[in-house]
């Protein structure tokens, strides 16, 4: 503990850069001591600052869950939606809106569990999502029951005496059902996420990185694992940067090897080009553009 | 506001009710559209799939009803009108979302051409047994409004209005079809562009700073706005203030549950369609929907000329149901004969609002095909005889 203690005097002028990104109104917010996720919450902000990325243009969408609480700390249009459906969601609201950046931001069991369906389809068509999933191993939000992603031995409420079904290693999935970019890293790795996250704010189509992160209440504890420190620890010890690692060896365990990085970028036309290049092939000139959303909003839309 | 000329195929054509559905949508100025195929209901999406890259929008089939259901209204936020369709089972799995369109007041439309149940059932066959499906299907206390067509005319004219209605009122709106309707085919008229009313969505004129996403305004219903365009709001499915800001607290959980409902007093209250017959010396009225209100008209007739004072009360507007005329007429007819293709829903409706002032005989149909008008006329007749 001692090594942690440190006094620091805050001048009364002091800036939080990140401040004009999250509605301070809405502070503090949930989550614990130790947690993760308002540390993946930072990287998201510096990514969108470095980005200099217009706010008004970007859009977050969060499913249910501690993970699915980003949307609403979020300073920009931003959206609660129902558990595991934050991607149809966006799928949407990208589709009616193609000026939008839209940011999926969820929890591993909002989009893995309830949400996989929804997953794979959005990456099989290229969706330009850019999809972030914040990977605590765990259904936090409901009290730690075991979640697809939970690794072998853990316990957890649901599985007092240790979980035995297989995982999903979510980066190889990710990269089986079509996604244009994939990498993970934890949340020990903050620059290294922030850059990923800049880089996808860049890339067209279906990108997805997974954030390793603790959740010190419901995971550490029941695992005997420490606190949020101790997961730093792990993570920084047990992380191998491997750019470029086929996914498929990269699955996570219980206490293990971490392969982190960059596993997969590559360039496919997403889904609104290859509707566009379908729809001029069949039907020529006789194909108009969509045109759904209205450009200003004071104006009355005119469909 | 007229209808964009693009979406309306004005002429006289020969449609089946889920093409003049989609139709409908269309000159509503819908422009997006989800949905995964179900009998008895793909033909509308097929067609808006065949019709709309000429219009100018966006058709997408989605990988199940979870995902069409909300898709639709990611659409909505991002300035889109927008609609999804299904039958059966399909309609079971999109009741989350369409508490989700209650709770966050989002405008849109969902078509249901109902068949057989329960669970896969009958899925080429008629029913009307998801009215109350339809009213309270999904969890927790909310309003929506049910619209019921009798014929395709009906299906392309009362689409319209179900768009309209959810601009309005800023709530879900069910198009419930029954199979026959859907699926078939007579005279459909579409009018000129121009003919036809569209309802705006009512874009708040306040600057973002000033704007709250759901501060009740004309009618108790918040001011729309879209995304991109500056305002930085937040939409939750959580109970929520105001500012959209989740709020667990009881007295914010009652303002605005009770707000979902109450903002559609006005359609309750005399806004409601229906249409009506012999009711001036009626003592029997015939209450039904969709195609049953069709083979009750013949029971009527047969009624009528057996010198039975039968009158009917065809209801279009099916929620909010019109319970204040109905309670009225109660005060002076005898009985209610109340006809479905279920075992008895909206009847329980029409009871509530005779509270005991007049009889009500339930003629149910378990679904599979349409009533014997005989049947429906023995109802009237024993009736009568009260
Ligand atoms: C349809 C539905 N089923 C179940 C729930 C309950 N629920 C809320 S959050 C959650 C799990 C969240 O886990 P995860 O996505 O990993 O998010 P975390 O809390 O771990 O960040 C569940 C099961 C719900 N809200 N809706
Ligand atoms: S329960 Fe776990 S995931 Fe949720 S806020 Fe607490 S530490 Fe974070
Ligand atoms: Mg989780």
């Amino acid at each position: 503990m001692s090594e942690m203690e440190c006094v620091m005097e805050i001048p009364e002028d002091a800036f939080n850069p990140v401040e004009p990104f999250l509605r301070m109104d809405r502070m503090p917010h949930i989550w614990c001591a130790g947690c993760g996720i308002g540390t993946t919450v930072n990287c998201f902000v510096r990514a969108l600052l470095n980005s200099k990325a217009d706010l008004d243009k970007v859009a977050i969408v969060s499913g249910i869950g501690c993970t699915g609480r980003v949307a609403g700390y979020a300073q920009m249009d931003s959206f609660h939606t129902t558990h595991g459906r934050a991607i149809p969601f966006a799928t949407g609201l990208k589709l009616a809106n193609p000026e939008l950046q839209v940011v999926v931001y969820s929890g591993d069991g909002d989009l893995f569990a309830i949400g996989g369906n929804h997953f794979i389809h959005a990456a099989r068509r290229n969706m330009d999502l850019k999809v972030i999933c914040v990977n605590n191993m765990i259904y936090a939000m409901t009290g730690g029951q075991s979640a697809p992603t939970t690794p072998g031995h853990a316990t957890t409420s649901t599985a007092p005496y240790g979980v035995f079904e297989p995982a999903f290693n979510l980066v190889s999935l990710a990269e089986a059902a079509g996604a244009s970019y994939v990498a993970r890293w934890t949340t020990y790795h903050v620059m290294q996420l922030a850059r990923s996250m800049e880089e996808i704010f860049k890339k067209k189509g279906f990108c997805f990185i997974e954030v390793l992160s603790p959740c010190p209440t419901l995971y550490q504890r029941r695992n005997k694992m420490g606190d949020g420190l101790e997961a730093m620890k792990y993570y920084k010890k047990a992380s191998k940067i491997r750019h470029g690692a086929p996914t498929s060896e990269c699955a996570l365990t219980k206490d293990g090897e971490i392969v982190v990085g960059k596993f997969v970028d590559r360039d496919r036309p997403d889904y609104l080009e290859l509707l566009r290049s379908q729809m001029v092939e069949s039907l020529g000139e006789r194909y108009a553009e969509p045109e759904m959303a209205c450009e200003d909003a004071e104006v009355t839309c005119s469909l | 506001m007229h209808a964009d000329p693009k979406g309306v195929l004005t002429g006289v054509h020969f449609l089946d009710g889920d093409h003049a559905c989609c139709e409908g949508t269309l000159a509503a100025g819908a422009r997006f559209s989800a949905g995964y195929p179900i009998t008895p209901s793909t033909e509308v999406v097929e067609r808006f799939a065949s019709r709309i890259p000429t219009v100018g929008g966006i058709f997408i089939q989605m990988e199940d009803e979870l995902a069409a259901s909300i898709a639709i209204q990611g659409a909505v936020w991002g300035g889109a009108k927008a609609f999804t369709v299904t039958s059966g089972p399909g309609y079971s799995l999109m009741m989350e979302h369409i508490g989700y369109a209650a709770m966050t007041e989002t405008p849109c439309v969902f078509v249901n051409v109902q068949r057989g149940g329960p669970s896969t059932g009958l899925p080429t066959l008629p029913a009307q047994a998801d009215m109350m499906q339809a009213r309270w299907g999904s969890h927790g206390d909310y309003g929506i409004v049910a619209l019921c067509p009798s014929s395709p005319q009906e299906c392309f004219d009362l689409t319209i209005e179900a768009f309209n209605l959810s601009e309005e009122f800023r709530v879900p709106v069910m198009m419930m079809l029954d199979e026959c309707v859907g699926h078939m085919t007579e005279k459909v008229v579409i009018p000129k562009a121009e003919e036809i009313e569209i309802t705006p969505r009512r874009f708040t004129k306040e600057p973002p700073e000033k704007f709250h996403v759901y501060e009740p305004k004309e009618n108790q219903v918040p001011e729309m706005v879209q995304a991109g365009a500056g305002y930085r709001f937040h939409i939750t499915g959580l109970t929520h203030d105001e500012r959209g800001y989740p709020n667990m607290n009881i007295d914010a959980q009652d303002r605005l549950v009770r707000r979902l409902q109450d903002k559609l007093k006005p359609l309750a209250n005399g806004r409601g369609l229906c249409e009506t017959e012999n009711l001036e010396d009626a003592e029997v009225v015939v209450v039904s929907y969709g195609i049953t209100a069709r083979v009750a008209q013949r029971a009527l007739q047969l009624a009528r000329r057996r010198g039975i004072r039968a009158g009917k009360f065809r209801l279009i507007t099916a929620w909010p149901f019109p319970l204040e005329r109905i309670r009225e007429l109660a005060g002076r007819v005898k009985a209610f004969v109340v006809p479905e293709l279920n075992l008895g829903q909206m009847v329980y409706e029409v009871e509530r609002a005779a509270a005991g002032q007049a009889a009500v005989l339930s003629v149910t149909h378990a679904g599979g095909g349409v009533h014997d008008p005989e049947a429906i006329l023995n109802a009237i007749v024993e009736a009568a005889r009260l």
